[in-house]
């Protein structure tokens, strides 16, 4: 059995997610390329990566052997980009750099949609609670809502509405297709 | 009308306490103004240079006396007594407080309204012909379709953070009333050979810095695809528009930029994958709205001849009102009727709580307790007994809603401007009470005929400026307010995009300048016939440019002379 690393001081605790509705220790770290970095010399930190889809291209041999393996997009990168390499992932990650850029929310549908994608598919970057009854009907059932925020108060914008009339990925059939049946 | 079933009402009073605590949050400081903008936009909410400004959501421009009310209690309690109808058929409130817009929406919601994306980045408020249901050109009744529309578009989580706004028309008559061609989507309700309805499909179309007339994207949609093949649309431009410049941001930039061609494509291969989906349209849905828009209870009457009707009265102010104000309808012996809201004494669109009070009175008492807001700023009731068109006139001139103007030069079409409007280059509601009071004979206004005369306070258009026969822009020159006039401007399925005729002018030159233009027509016309829009298609600006810079010429002359 493997000795607990003892905590060291000044690392940080454990960040915290939203995943299905529920609040826990995310057991990813996100890759960001810091300037000057590339994507073919970047230094790839050990344990579960979310790296940028560039990343992702130029060193997936190196990644393929890792156990997890996650990606994330930029607004101006699509659903296709990743559509085949789905298959090798537990992870996608789409990213908000500003939050009132809503490109991420079509490319989520379509992950959901299009291509199939069935595992963790994560909202990062400028994730607010006022977005996130919007995110979760496109897809989303990860957030790792921006620092500074309060998760908990977050958590609660999964409520805002009570009822919808679109088909959406959380409710497949629009309200016309569902009103008057027995609740 | 659309009435809301409990699905209906849980969405709206789910509204309203989101923003309550969106708003509650905001003034304690845990949202920022950046984070908040969006949100409020959403709810119709801006921040205006005087005071924030409230829109409030008239789908397609029906109201039931009921909720008139409703808006003219909430005008009288949380702002100063009035409101002004947009050209998107919405009604506005200039100054009210934001920490009382939630309760605001609380009220609104009791009477099934709301301010849901009547502003922000998202779709817009659906707009349709004023006279949909009544006219005797019509199709098929739009406003079932605008009310699919409706509860697609509200909320829809893919599409509220677009690169830009989204707006979308639909019209069902030979005369296009809508002005769907110049909206991101413009819907004309058509019939196929076997009968079945669809849809002709229009995008890119818009005014704006950029004004573009839309262009035809599909054909014939069959009404089931209504939705999937929207989505499509949506989903191409909310990817790939560009967000870089929001001035290029608008679908219009993309169809352009890309071809339709090209966009039609990316569509039609979106469309592939959710074509007959589980958004597509039912015949029991489209059953279940339709039966909210049944014809109201009219009686079988006899004809009635207008002419016949002025001759009896035998007086030139209600001949007038019959000519101009009164509009054809489908069942005999009823007519549609346009309230004017262009009382010289007011700015255009401006209603009282007073009025809207009256004028729920009246279409109680005339029009089966419905009206509906048009895009020209008026109110129409759309059911009135021919019979009672005297006594209905009488009461409306009363309280100043009679000004038999309506298509004339005095029913000016006129956005809020900088008297209101924190984007404006300058004002627009006193060039057009300048305008007004320079035409105030109605002599000359009826043998002048129809024209458009259309004002924005800037390059937003708005007060869509370049649809109107005339179209007056305000414009920033060194800080000073200036004013670009084109002509030849006109909406509709011919909608055409009016030319500017040369340098802007001083506010205080306007009315000279409307006034050489219309002489310059009076002098050229081949009958009383030809309207001004096709004496300036006739002739070309040449003749209307030329006499409108000699005079401003020679009027400099003249001031240096005296000088
Ligand atoms: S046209 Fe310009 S000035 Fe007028 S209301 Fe629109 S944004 Fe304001």
């Amino acid at each position: 059995m493997p000795t607990r690393m003892p905590a060291r001081k000044g690392l940080l605790p454990m960040a915290k997610i939203i995943k299905h509705s529920s609040i826990i220790d995310d057991g990813w770290t996100l890759l960001r390329l810091a300037e000057g970095e590339s994507a073919e010399s970047v230094a790839l930190p050990a344990g579960n990566l979310i790296v940028p889809l560039a990343v992702w291209q130029a060193r997936k041999a190196e990644l393929l052997a890792r156990p997890q393996r996650g990606v994330w997009l930029a607004p101006d990168e699509l659903a296709q980009d990743i559509a085949t390499d789905l298959a090798n992932l537990q992870l996608v990650a789409i990213d908000f750099p500003q939050f009132a850029d809503g490109r991420g929310y079509s490319t989520a549908a379509l992950l959901r949609t299009r291509f199939g994608w069935r595992g963790e598919l994560r909202a990062i970057g400028e994730v607010l609670r006022d977005q996130l009854f919007y995110l979760n009907r496109v897809g989303f059932d990860a957030y790792a809502i921006r620092e500074g925020k309060d998760i908990e108060d977050a958590l609660k914008a999964l409520n805002d509405f009570s009822e919808t009339y679109q088909a959406a990925v959380d409710e497949p059939l629009p309200l016309f297709r569902r009103r008057g049946r027995a609740a | 009308m659309y009435r809301y079933d409990h699905y209906d009402q849980a969405i709206v009073d789910d509204r309203v306490k989101q923003f309550r605590d969106q708003t509650h949050r905001y003034l304690a400081g845990t949202l920022s103004e950046d984070e908040y903008r969006p949100l409020r936009l959403q709810n119709g909410l801006y921040i205006q240079r005087y005071a924030p400004m409230l829109r409030i959501a008239i789908p397609y421009g029906l109201l039931s006396s009921r909720q008139l009310r409703a808006l003219s209690d909430i005008a009288a309690k949380y702002d100063r007594g009035y409101g002004h109808i947009s050209t998107r058929q919405n009604l506005q409130l200039n100054w009210p407080k934001l920490e009382d817009v939630p309760e605001i929406l609380a009220e609104l919601a009791k009477v099934e309204m709301h301010a849901i994306q009547t502003s922000g980045n998202c779709i817009r408020n659906v707009t349709s012909d004023q006279f949909a249901g009544v006219s005797p050109d019509e199709l098929t009744d739009p406003r079932p379709w605008c009310e699919i529309l409706r509860q697609w578009s509200t909320f829809h989580p893919e599409f509220a953070y677009l690169p830009r706004k989204f707006k979308i028309a639909v019209n069902a008559a030979d005369t296009d009333r809508a002005a769907t061609r110049v909206h991101d989507i413009g819907l004309d309700v058509l019939k196929d050979g076997d009968g079945n309805i669809g849809f002709r499909v229009i995008v890119g179309g818009g005014l704006g810095r950029t004004p573009i007339v839309g262009v035809v994207i599909k054909d014939f949609l069959p009404w089931q695809h209504l939705i999937t093949y929207l989505e499509c649309i949506l989903r191409v431009y909310n990817l790939h528009g560009r967000r870089d410049n929001k001035y290029k941001a608008r679908i219009k930039i993309l169809v352009k930029a890309l071809g339709i061609e090209e966009f039609r494509r990316q569509v039609e291969n979106e469309w592939a994958y959710v074509k007959d989906g589980a958004a597509t349209l039912t015949e029991a849905e489209v059953e279940r709205i339709q039966q909210h828009f049944t014809d109201p209870a009219w009686k079988q009457l006899d004809d009635l001849s207008l002419e016949a009707l002025a001759v009896e009265k035998n007086d030139k102010a209600f001949t007038r009102w019959l000519e101009r104000n009164v509009h054809g309808h489908k069942k005999p012996g009823y007519a549609a009727v346009t309230l004017s809201l262009k009382d010289p004494k007011t700015a255009p669109g401006d209603i009282t709580s007073a009025q809207m009070n009256f004028v729920a009175d009246l279409a109680d008492k005339y029009s089966f307790g419905e009206l509906r807001t048009s895009h020209e700023q008026n109110i129409i009731l759309a059911d009135v007994e021919k019979s009672r068109l005297h006594e209905l006139w009488l009461e409306a001139r009363a309280h100043s809603l009679a000004s038999p103007t309506v298509g004339l030069l005095q029913d000016i079409i006129c956005c809020p401007g900088g008297d209101f409007c924190s984007l404006a280059n300058a004002k627009s509601i006193p060039i057009a009470t300048a305008i007004q009071e320079r035409f105030d004979d109605l002599d000359y206004l009826h043998d002048i005929g129809e024209l458009d005369l259309n004002i924005s306070g800037c390059m937003n258009a708005c007060g869509h400026h370049h649809v109107g026969n005339i179209g007056i822009l305000g414009v920033d020159k060194n800080g000073a307010e200036w004013y670009q006039v084109s002509i030849g401007g006109r909406q509709g399925y011919n909608a055409h995009l009016g030319d500017v005729i040369g340098p802007s002018f001083a506010a205080a030159e306007i009315p000279d300048v409307i006034s050489t233009l219309i002489e310059t027509y009076i002098d050229n016309r081949e009958s009383e016939d030809e309207r001004f829009v096709d004496t300036v298609h006739r002739l070309g600006i040449g003749p209307f440019k030329e006499r409108v810079y000699a005079n401003k010429n020679a009027g400099k002359e003249r001031a240096v002379a005296n000088g």
